[in-house]
Order: structure tokens, then C-alpha cells, then sequence
């Protein structure tokens, strides 16, 4: 199936943020080719100029690169992996904190829950 | 570029279209939108050169339409198109046959990518398959403009996603300009550049798809029912 994508933000930069998770979670490899314009229309169910854009976007960001007459690679660049994992785990975070004092935890019952969390407490409730 | 300029269309004293302007620029895809009755397919007909304004005139690439535009317009209708009598390959040589356009190579390679059997009676296909077989025969032809009026009617959505991958693998983006009219908005609309709502016979809405979401957080669904 076509992939579904969500109403609050333009497919260009959905697909934008899905080739970012893609490379720090480490599915593409850095300096790895990435499929065509067309090929990645294709998969994704989209107009080409949205991959387009897409790729234009990435290339501004310093993402990838687009070599003449080959094609757009990943870039090959580590420190760019380590700041847009920082990026994302930012934004990860942000959500996060919204989340909890949005239903009502204060701030230090968020820190006293995450560590104990991380500590393998409260796992036996949740699993 | 498809220019509608002024048209208006009336059926007796109903006016199917009232006073539409409407510019199609070359090389995009435009979805039209609207309920039943909406004017819709009476705007494709029109395109197609089957049905003649009673107000007003359809320019084509600076021509003015007429019945001889089925040489630059490749049109999907949304009834009838297949002989049942004729199996899916006498269809695509009947195709070829009629259009100058018809590229054989793209038929054969849409006839494995829609997973047809060459030799079946379209009779004995099912809507799935005629669906598919119908935008085969458009999709095979290198014409500047294709008009495909509810190519997902009746289609479940499998089917439909499959419909969708042949858009994006089979137009040549860029240089065909393509009008889609469909109930079944959520499918196709990554694929538009813009939509536009009918209603009443009448441009009720425009807007640019990626804009709508960056500056309205909408998708196409969402502003449709805005809209009413």
C-alpha cells in the first residue's frame, strides 16, 4: 500500500523526515545512493516534484548530496548523523514533556517517572 | 494548457455549468472535486470535445476544442470505453489503431505492471480489471493531455493503490497535463498539484495541495468538508 501521511505538514517534508530517521537509525548508510526521483515517486505514491522538493530540501539541509549525472547519496558526513539524532531527540523529548503536562504531571514526577522507568521500575505494570 | 473560458453548459433548462473560468497549465495534475451532479463529468466531456459549451469556449493548446481533439486528448470516461466482445489485446490494437500516439512498448509494459491476461474477453474481466485495462489504454498514449473522469469508481482499494503507482510510473510529468475527477480523494491526493471543488456547476474552491498543509494544516479531504 501507498504510505499514509498526516494533514499537519506537507508530504515534501514527511518524506524529508522519514529519509532523516532512515539514516540515523542507520537503514541508509552514509554516502549511500538514494533511489530517483521517479523511483521514489513511485514507492512513496507521490508527485515526483514532491520528491523534488524533498531532495532539495535534504541538499539544503546538507543531508545529501546530488552528484551530476548519478544521483542524490546520502551525505557522508558523521557529525551530520550525530546533530540530526540530537535534532530528533530534541523534538522527541519536546513531545514527550508536552504529553505528560498536558494530562496533568508536574515536572518533577516527569523526571522521578523517566528515571524510574529507565531503571526497570514499573516495567513489571506496564508489560 | 486547457483554458475554459466563460462556459456554460445547459441541459434543457438546467445549466450543468455556469460560467466557468478555469486555467490548466501544462504539465501539472488537477483533481476535480465535487458531489454527484456537480458538473464534473459534463466539464471532462467537454475537454474531450464530446459535448459543445452553449456559452463560452474550451481552448486546448491555443485550439479551440472540437471533436478533433481526441488526437491530443487522451480520455478515461467513466462508462462504457470497452467493447465486451474483444479480448484486452483487440482492445489495445483497436486503441492503437485509433490513436497515432498509442505507444505499444508502454501498452506491453502496463499489461505486466496491471497484471492483465492478454487473451481474456473484457466481458469476462472483473470491475478491478476493466478499471485497470481502461487506464491502460489511456496511460498508453503519449498525449499532452489525459482526462481521467473517476478512474477509481467502483474499485476497491487495493486496486486503487495499485491505480495511484501507475499514475506516478506512467505520466510523463512535466509535459502531460492531467485532470482527475474522483469521490475518492485520500487515494490520489499526494499525486495532485492542485483541486479544485465543483458545486452546482460552479468553481466553488481552488487551492494547492502541499500549500493547503503548510499554511492551513488541511489535507484536501479536510477542506473539502470545510468547504459545505
Amino acid at each position: 500500500m501507498t504510505e499514509e501521511f498526516q494533514t499537519s505538514k506537507p508530504i515534501y517534508r514527511q518524506i524529508a523526515d522519514r529519509i532523516i530517521q532512515q539514516f540515523v537509525r542507520g537503514e541508509i548508510s552514509p554516502g549511500e545512493k538514494l533511489p530517483s526521483v521517479r523511483e521514489m515517486a513511485i514507492q512513496s505514491g507521490v508527485n515526483p516534484n514532491t520528491i523534488q522538493r524533498t531532495y532539495g530540501e535534504l541538499e539544503r539541509m546538507g543531508v545529501v548530496e546530488t552528484k551530476r549525472g548519478q544521483g542524490t547519496f546520502m551525505t557522508e558526513q558523521i557529525e551530520m548523523k550525530r546533530q540530526l539524532r540530537t535534532e530528533i531527540q530534541r523534538e522527541m523529548i519536546e513531545m514527550f514533556i508536552q504529553n505528560m503536562r498536558g494530562i496533568g504531571v508536574e515536572d518533577r514526577e516527569i523526571t522521578e517517572a523517566v528515571e524510574q522507568a529507565l531503571m526497570g521500575k514499573g516495567r513489571a505494570e506496564n508489560d | 494548457m486547457i483554458e475554459l473560458r466563460n462556459v456554460t453548459k445547459e441541459y434543457g433548462k438546467r445549466k450543468a455549468l455556469h460560467d466557468i473560468n478555469l486555467r490548466f497549465e501544462t504539465g501539472k495534475i488537477y483533481g476535480i472535486l465535487g458531489p454527484n451532479g456537480s458538473g464534473k463529468s459534463t466539464m471532462m466531456k467537454m475537454a474531450a470535445g464530446l459535448v459543445f459549451p452553449s456559452k463560452g469556449e474550451i481552448m486546448i493548446n491555443g485550439r479551440l476544442v472540437d471533436r478533433h481533439i481526441a488526437r491530443d486528448v487522451a480520455y478515461l470516461s467513466s462508462e462504457g470505453m470497452l467493447y465486451p466482445s474483444l479480448t484486452v489485446e483487440q482492445m489495445i490494437q483497436f486503441f492503437a489503431s485509433q490513436y497515432e500516439d498509442f505507444s505499444m512498448n508502454k501498452a506491453e509494459e502496463l499489461l505486466e505492471f496491471m497484471s492483465l491476461e492478454r487473451h481474456q474477453k473484457t466481458a469476462k474481466l472483473s470491475k478491478g480489471q476493466q478499471g485497470r485495462l481502461k487506464l491502460l489504454l489511456v496511460l498508453s498514449r503519449e498525449a499532452p493531455v489525459l482526462l481521467l473522469d473517476e478512474p477509481f469508481l467502483g474499485l476497491d482499494p487495493m486496486v486503487r493503490d495499485t491505480i495511484v503507482k501507475g499514475l506516478v510510473s506512467f505520466i510523463d510529468f512535466g509535459k502531460q497535463t492531467v485532470i482527475i475527477t474522483t469521490h475518492e480523494i485520500t487515494e490520489i491526493e499526494p499525486v495532485l498539484e492542485e483541486a479544485i471543488i465543483l458545486d452546482e456547476g460552479r468553481v466553488h474552491a481552488r487551492c494547492h495541495v502541499e500549500a493547503l498543509r503548510e499554511e492551513e494544516g488541511l489535507s484536501v479531504l479536510q477542506w473539502l468538508k470545510s468547504n459545505y
